[in-house]
């Protein structure tokens, strides 16, 4: 959903900036500037994020059952359970199959979507943009209509069947994000210098030659980029599967977020539930990590 | 050939909201037919006097509330970390973008107690502080990016002639930066309106509910209502479609903001 790395990364000429009119002694009065600014945004932060993160953590060394009020130290014990919990390993390798699948179907719809793009005008592009507004509820429900046995457009029984529940979501997933992922292809493809293509034409390079020889290796960065921004988003998928299958039939369309709300929200089991959101957590800083080291 | 795969690409992207348009007309009796033989309004008037519109409300007050705390907290914040030497500045920053990235199931269960204790659960402004997990972190990106690429000549100008940092970014700094304030506003706005995970945690009575709730939730006691369903998801997404065919342009700008680097 969130695709931005912050420019503030770029290394703006800021010596510039204190060698002239700024004394070097400055920079102490601009914390005293900047806190106040700041404050707000950080204060929200801490308390919408860190503050509840950190309470995720302490609630899954503990046994709660909101319903009883009742709360007890037991350490490590959920994780340990959570090791041998088929039901959390089934859901691990859903949420990991529906990453990887989507994440591919999607890369390989959009390119072929982004050199359309790069050479459209504004209402192919805002047509395109269409399913993205669409909310992801609203979406689920509609491809559930056209996929229903009885009264559909399609009508095939693929939500009453584990394999093919999984991958209807995949497919409103793909539906849904397909155009995102296209325009931050796109935005790799306008920064190609033209230079790059002409030079290649005159050399008397074919389209296809020019494609495999140039285009792609320079949108490598972008292509990085939307697998890593793609993969974080569709690892935590909870609205199109809760709205389809909610995790049926049996658990076999459950993924890692899914699981953790029914225990938290069906069950009252904080403790348990809490430790799965960390492992989910958890298993997104571990992607986040494999996907960085690979670029 | 580029025709065709257009042509294609469109009907992926646009056939299945079409069905949902016809499905909201379909008459009732006519369920299990291929194609219905007349279409009927009735669907859109009872959607239009039943409780949906009180959803559409309560969505159009969230998101607006997460858009303006947002927008507040998080203009000055971009400001400081884009123009002021602070230590901390990128730290800031990187932590935000993790905040974006963490999965929202992470912190149901301590904000659904927290917003418990303090009153707040099962309200509307209870979600604005969740909402702001992904709408705070979007803001500082985008309007940090924003208040960089303005020329520097500005800020050091007004800060010449007298100005404190805070007026050199209310007079000089803020006026230029609003297309990006309008890209971010659109931004959350959209993603307020279409979340789902949070308002279904911690709204529990019916008349709070906001749109993806309610559509989700939506259901007789013995059957589907289908074209009332078609009908209300039509509803609540012709506005965000209308956003994007409008400002698509301020959309794909603000969603690719920074993705390339320079």
């Amino acid at each position: 959903m969130n695709p931005r790395i912050p420019r503030a990364d770029r290394d703006r000429p800021r010596a510039a900036q204190s060698d002239g009119h700024q004394p070097r002694g400055a920079l102490r009065g601009e914390i005293a500037q900047a806190l106040p600014l700041i404050g707000p945004a950080v204060l929200v932060l801490v308390a919408a994020a860190l503050v509840p993160l950190s309470m995720a953590v302490w609630l899954s060394l503990h046994r709660s059952i909101v319903v009883f009020h009742h709360v007890e130290f037991i350490g490590l014990k959920h994780y340990r359970f959570l090791l041998s919990d088929p039901r959390f390993l089934s859901a691990a390798a859903n949420t990991l199959y529906f990453t990887a699948v989507a994440v591919a179907t999607e890369l390989l719809l959009a390119l072929p979507l982004a050199l359309l793009l790069q050479r459209s005008g504004g209402p192919f592009r805002a047509a395109v943009l269409v399913p993205w507004a669409v909310p992801t509820a609203v979406s689920a429900k509609l491809w559930a209509f056209i996929l229903n046995p009885d009264y559909g457009l399609l009508r095939v029984g693929w939500l009453s069947s584990p394999r093919a529940a999984l991958h209807a979501a995949i497919l409103i997933d793909v539906w849904k994000t397909t155009p995102f992922v296209a325009l931050l292809l796109l935005a790799g493809l306008q920064s190609i210098p033209e230079d790059v293509f002409r030079a290649a034409r005159v050399d008397g390079a074919g389209p296809l030659r020019i494609f495999w020889r140039f285009t792609l290796p320079l949108l490598r960065p972008s292509i990085a980029l939307a697998v890593l921004f793609r993969s974080l988003d569709a690892f935590r998928v909870f609205d199109a599967i809760y709205v389809l299958t909610e995790g049926g039939p049996g658990h076999t369309t459950e993924t890692l977020s899914i699981y953790a709300y029914k225990t938290l929200m069906r069950s009252g089991d904080f403790g348990y539930g809490a430790t799965l959101s960390v492992a989910t957590f958890a298993c997104v800083l571990l992607l986040f990590a494999l996907i960085r080291v690979r670029r | 050939m580029r025709r065709a795969a257009k042509g294609g690409y469109l009907f992926f992207f646009l056939a299945p909201f079409a069905w949902q348009v016809l499905t909201s007309l379909w008459p009732e009796a006519e369920l299990g037919r291929r194609l219905p033989s007349t279409l009927t309004l009735e669907a859109w008037a009872s959607v239009l006097q039943g409780g949906f519109l009180r959803a559409v409300l309560n969505s159009l007050a969230v998101a607006a509330a997460t858009t303006v705390v947002c927008l507040g907290a998080g203009t000055p914040a971009a400001f400081a970390i884009a123009r002021l030497e602070f230590p901390g500045r990128r730290a800031l920053l990187g932590t935000a973008l993790a905040i974006s990235m963490f999965p929202p199931i992470a912190t149901v269960s301590p904000l659904y107690l927290a917003l418990k204790a303090v009153g707040l659960r099962d309200t509307l402004t209870g979600l604005v502080l969740p909402y702001a997990t992904f709408a705070l972190p979007l803001s500082l990106w985008i309007l940090t990016a924003a208040f960089e690429a303005l020329p520097d000549e500005l800020y050091r100008a007004a800060r010449v002639d007298g100005c404190t940092p805070f007026q050199a970014f209310r007079r000089v700094l803020l006026p230029l930066a609003w297309p990006a304030l309008a890209t971010c506003a659109l931004l959350i706005f959209i993603f307020s309106w279409n979340e789902l995970l949070y308002a279904l945690t911690f709204l529990s009575s019916p008349a709070k509910r906001t749109i993806p709730v309610a559509i989700t939730l939506f259901g007789g006691e013995h059957r589907e209502p289908w074209a009332e369903i078609a009908a209300a998801s039509v509803l609540a997404t012709l506005p965000l479609v209308a956003l994007t065919l409008a400002f698509q342009r301020r959309i794909v700008a603000g969603l690719t903001a920074g993705a390339v680097k320079e």
